[in-house]
């Protein structure tokens, strides 16, 4: 009897990994717990244990090979000791179906991985390149938050950070985000710049305190006299499986105050350019991360360039209806646009918000003005969302242009489920996309 | 300790009694209606941020609760810009926008007024460690209510505050009542500063309603911060005279209470040692009382004929 090793998963969002070692080579007898690979993702390195016993019939990759997928067979183990000779120039028996685990979202961003070209970087490497470049720069800034030292950050954002810039500027903290938010917000007040980040922004709620009530409001409180530049990141909204505590997309929590300035980055490229202004900003930023986007990769830029706030990108341009978005939904909506133009021959425009506090009306405006129809797609939940002020701002700036009602596609109005096909249920799909843009065409 | 000189003497005294008299004017001003809304008085407490006054170094930091009217007397803020705040004016510390309970001066290296209870101690324990990452040698001052001393972000901060050996010094008023809720009712355990101990952070009681012992204990305190030994508690018991608020009847203590602190009034303590020492007269004194009266008088004046915010103001200093 063969037994495949499959590619395991380090992470709920692991799509791929390398494999850096074999320990053990073909024909080589193994029991259970013993050490077989040792395998590495931009996150993590774990070794693969034997769970069987029996003799290592056929290892299907080499040392050092990349971007194996997750749940393909990297080795065979028989029972048999005699088996080994004969199956040897064989080659992969039957890749499993994907797995049901793997969301829809990990799709995009391993189909945008293959469209684009070499010289691309991941989100993740924006993010980290840009924060160093700031350092660099300005000594003020510094970066402080759970794991992002010693440990590399929890999803590697901060890799490389302390080895160049030492422990007085990239700073693990104890599990408590109340008080280093609140010790944050006063190195602020002080004259420094601090980068906080929240493991994920679930945890912010442990400091919204400190956020809104500090950070936000004290330029005001004070008259024009403290200000805090400070930018809390990390991640924002669902990865895959985490259930409700883990998931949730705060982009309206915050986009709520006056005081802050919320942005979103979709891709690589305007990830690099809003950090940059969100770094230089005398106010206090929230930035929205988003886990599955971490690894897409996209256009690279060495240029010093900053993307103002309050500016929305046209994605796509288009003549028959708006979609407005935002963050991971672009992709979707991008996809949406696709099947719209080859099934129905719409031709939808696709604005990428990038800022919701400031939030670009003009573009959003303009847009409705030339296609008279508009849906907002967006992760959050769908009571009084970002989405929600999109609408109002379309029924006031261009009410007599509306040749149909708006629709927005949200998220379900429940907390996340854990059972996968649930919270694919949950999660807005491309297929929601098309027919919410169906229906304000009345097709 | 050092000795104190005449003029420290004199400035004790009349920091002390500026406070008094500001507080004293503030409550008039209210109950005439031109403070509005939240308005905590520091009677009773004066010996407390005086004493700490005594201490400071012109480019240390000081951060603090609601109760703020006297620190921002104490750390040079000017009484008439303050009362203006208090009165919604344009010429207050936050062009009326901050009102009693938030008012900053950068300037003054004061930085609030924070109406959360407990926030600010997270905040303190940020400004010093901007001081420590800019090498100033300078130290953060930060205020804590009893009432704070059960909120959990005030732990939070100590243990960061330990952790990385940051230059702030914590000062627990201790004026036996959050609100109405007497603190052997609110904190289990005995002495709020020992609540430092499982953190390693060294403090004592301090008598709050003595100057002079505020002094001491503070300087001390202050030394070692700034020797580098990272933070220290002092907590300092001393007794609010008014109620939390304007609005408080202050139902929940006795009469007698309230008379027995009042026998031993923190300013009379300072009057009698300046008599007994023959720092100055009696009749100094009393001119210097006139003076400061005056001055409040002036100051009150000044908030009331300056000029309410204009409504462009409304839209301003909400992004710098």
């Amino acid at each position: 009897m063969n037994i495949e090793i499959l590619m395991p998963a380090l992470s709920p969002t692991m799509t791929e990994g390398n494999l850096t070692k074999w320990f053990v080579s073909e024909g080589q007898k193994v029991k259970p717990g013993d050490v077989i690979a040792e395998i590495e993702t931009d996150k993590a390195t774990m070794e693969v244990e034997a769970v069987d016993e029996g003799f290592i019939k056929k290892l299907f990759y080499k040392e050092g090979d990349n971007n194996i997928p997750v749940n393909k067979p990297i080795a065979l183990i028989s029972d048999q000791i005699g088996e080994k000779i004969k199956e040897k120039n064989k080659t992969i028996i039957g890749t499993k179906s994907k797995d049901k685990k793997e969301l829809e979202q990990t799709e995009v961003s391993e189909k945008e991985n293959s469209k684009l070209g070499q010289d691309q970087i991941t989100m993740r490497q924006a993010i980290r390149d840009t924060i160093a470049e700031e350092m660099r720069k300005d000594r003020k800034v510094f970066i402080l938050g759970e794991e992002v030292a010693e440990y590399q950050g929890a999803y590697k954002v901060t890799q490389g950070l302390l080895e160049e810039f030492g422990e007085k500027r990239v700073i693990d903290t104890p599990i408590s985000e109340q008080g280093f938010t609140g010790l944050a917000v006063g190195a602020a007040f002080k004259g420094l710049i601090p980068i906080v980040e929240f493991m994920t922004f679930n945890f912010s709620m442990q400091a919204i305190d400190q956020i809104i009530n500090s950070a936000a409001k004290t330029l005001y409180m004070s008259g024009g006299q403290i200000n805090c530049p400070i930018v809390f990141r990390g991640p924002n909204g669902a990865a895959a499986q985490v259930a409700a505590q883990h998931s949730q997309d705060f982009s309206s929590w915050y986009s709520h105050v006056p005081g802050l300035k919320v942005v979103a980055p979709s891709t690589s490229l305007n990830a690099k350019g809003l950090l940059r202004s969100a770094i230089r900003d005398p106010n206090p930023v929230i930035f929205l991360e988003n886990e599955i986007l971490y690894g897409l990769k996209g256009e690279n830029s060495s240029e010093d360039f900053t993307i103002p706030f309050g500016k929305a990108n046209i994605a796509k341009e288009g003549s028959d209806t708006t979609i407005v978005t935002y963050s991971i939904m672009l992709h979707k909506s991008l996809q949406a646009a696709e099947i719209l133009k080859n099934e129905y021959n719409l031709n939808v425009e696709v604005i990428d918000l990038q800022s919701l506090r400031p939030l670009d009306s003009e573009t959003i405006v303009n847009s409705v003005k030339k296609t008279n129809r508009i849906v907002t797609v967006e992760e959050s939940w769908p009571f009084a969302s970002v989405g929600s002020e999109v609408v109002n701002i379309v029924q006031k700036e261009a009410f007599d242009y509306l040749d149909a009602p708006i629709i927005k596609v949200n998220s379900a109005d429940v907390p996340m489920p854990y059972s996968s096909e649930l919270e694919k249920l949950y999660l807005p799909q491309i297929d929601d996309i098309v027919n919410a843009v169906k229906e304000v065409n009345y097709i | 300790m050092k000795k104190l000189t005449k003029s420290d003497h004199l400035k004790i005294y009349s920091y002390m009694l500026k406070i008094r008299r500001f507080e004293e004017r503030s409550s008039q001003l209210y109950g005439m209606g031109h403070i509005g809304g939240f308005c905590h008085l520091y009677i009773g407490q004066e010996a407390v941020v005086v004493g700490v006054l005594m201490t400071i170094k012109k480019n240390d930091s000081v951060v603090t609760t609601y109760r703020d009217h006297g620190h921002m007397i104490a750390r040079g803020l000017e009484p008439k810009k303050i009362m203006s705040e208090l009165t919604g004016r344009v010429d207050g510390y936050s062009s009326g926008k901050g009102g009693s309970m938030h008012m900053f001066s950068k300037k003054n290296n004061f930085y609030g007024g924070h109406g959360i209870v407990g926030a600010q101690v997270p905040i303190g324990t940020g400004i010093a460690f901007t001081h420590k990452y800019n090498g100033d040698k300078n130290i953060c001052r930060t205020y804590i209510g009893d009432g704070a001393m059960n909120n959990g972000q005030v732990f939070e901060a100590f243990n960061l505050a330990a952790l990385w050996n940051l230059p702030v010094l914590y000062i627990i008023e201790n004026n036996k009542y959050g609100m109405g809720t007497a603190v052997d009712r609110a904190a289990a355990g005995s002495d709020l500063y020992k609540r430092g101990e499982a953190f390693g952070i060294k403090g004592e009681i301090v008598n709050g309603m003595n100057v002079y012992s505020v002094i001491k204990a503070a300087e001390k305190a202050g030394e070692y911060v700034r020797s580098g030994k990272g933070p220290y508690i002092l907590e300092v018991q001393t007794y609010r005279y008014r109620g939390h608020s304007m609005s408080d009847p202050a139902k929940y203590r006795t009469k007698t209470e309230l008379e027995q602190y009042k026998s031993s009034d923190p300013i009379a303590i300072v009057k009698e040692e300046i008599i007994k020492k023959k720092v100055a007269s009696k009749n100094e004194l009393e001119k210097l009382d006139k003076e400061i009266i005056e001055e409040i008088k002036s100051a009150a004046n000044f908030a009331l004929e300056s000029q309410f915010p204009n409504k462009e103001e409304l839209y301003t200093d909400v992004y710098l």
